[in-house]
């Protein structure tokens, strides 16, 4: 049983990082400034999810608090740069 | 690659079904970054990967560590509820923002399309 579950995490880091490939070609090649920080969001957010299952994989309970880390980090950028994108600057 | 250790057979169909799709789903959204044509309906998308993948992921992630400490180990929750709080606010502003820009019409490319 312990290999399928090796395999199936195999499996869905594959799918995470494949979608990582395809935020990060949103991020290089975004038609514009708001496509590139939609890409970034999704980014961070699937870094959170192939930490989670990197966890998974190594049984410690250390990777859960990198990936809150990751996942709160995440939100806050793209919020000042949605921000930025906004108004012209990020602290008013 | 390390060795992954052993749990009960329900916990390990439970935790690869839910990791499987979890991940396939947050692929799906992803590739409708690439796939779809104007931001307004690019915004959409990843929005999947975000609520459903990460319900899955980390519903998984709780499920193996329940059954590897033989005891509840609920502390996932908190990425869930986390991220469900999070997502709109993001892309509300961001949607927001793409509208101002679009109003100023100071960037080249047919308006609200690109």
């Amino acid at each position: 049983m312990s290999t399928m579950l090796a395999w199936s995490i195999t499996g869905a880091q594959t799918l995470l990082g494949l979608a990582m490939a395809c935020a990060a070609f949103r991020i290089l090649w975004g038609p514009r400034a708001q496509d590139r920080v939609l890409g970034f969001d999704t980014l961070s957010v699937n870094a959170m999810l192939l930490l989670l299952a990197f966890g998974i994989r190594s049984g410690s309970a250390l990777y859960f608090e990198s990936a809150l880390i990751i996942g709160l980090l995440g939100f806050v950028s793209t919020l000042a740069l949605a921000k930025f994108l906004l108004r012209g600057e990020v602290v008013e | 690659m390390n060795e992954v250790v052993d749990v009960s057979s329900l916990a390990t169909i439970l935790t690869s079904t839910l990791l499987i799709g979890g991940a396939a789903v947050t692929l799906i959204g992803s590739f409708g970054l690439l796939r779809f044509r104007g931001f307004y309906q690019r915004v959409h998308a990843p929005t999947l990967g975000t609520t459903l993948g990460t319900i899955f992921i980390t519903t998984a992630s709780m499920i193996y560590f329940s059954a590897l400490g033989s005891r509840p180990v609920l502390h996932e929750l908190l990425v869930i509820v986390f991220v469900a709080t999070t997502t709109p606010i993001t892309l509300m502003i961001l949607v927001r923002a793409a509208q101002f820009r679009d109003r100023a019409g100071n960037e080249r490319g047919p308006r609200g399309q690109q």
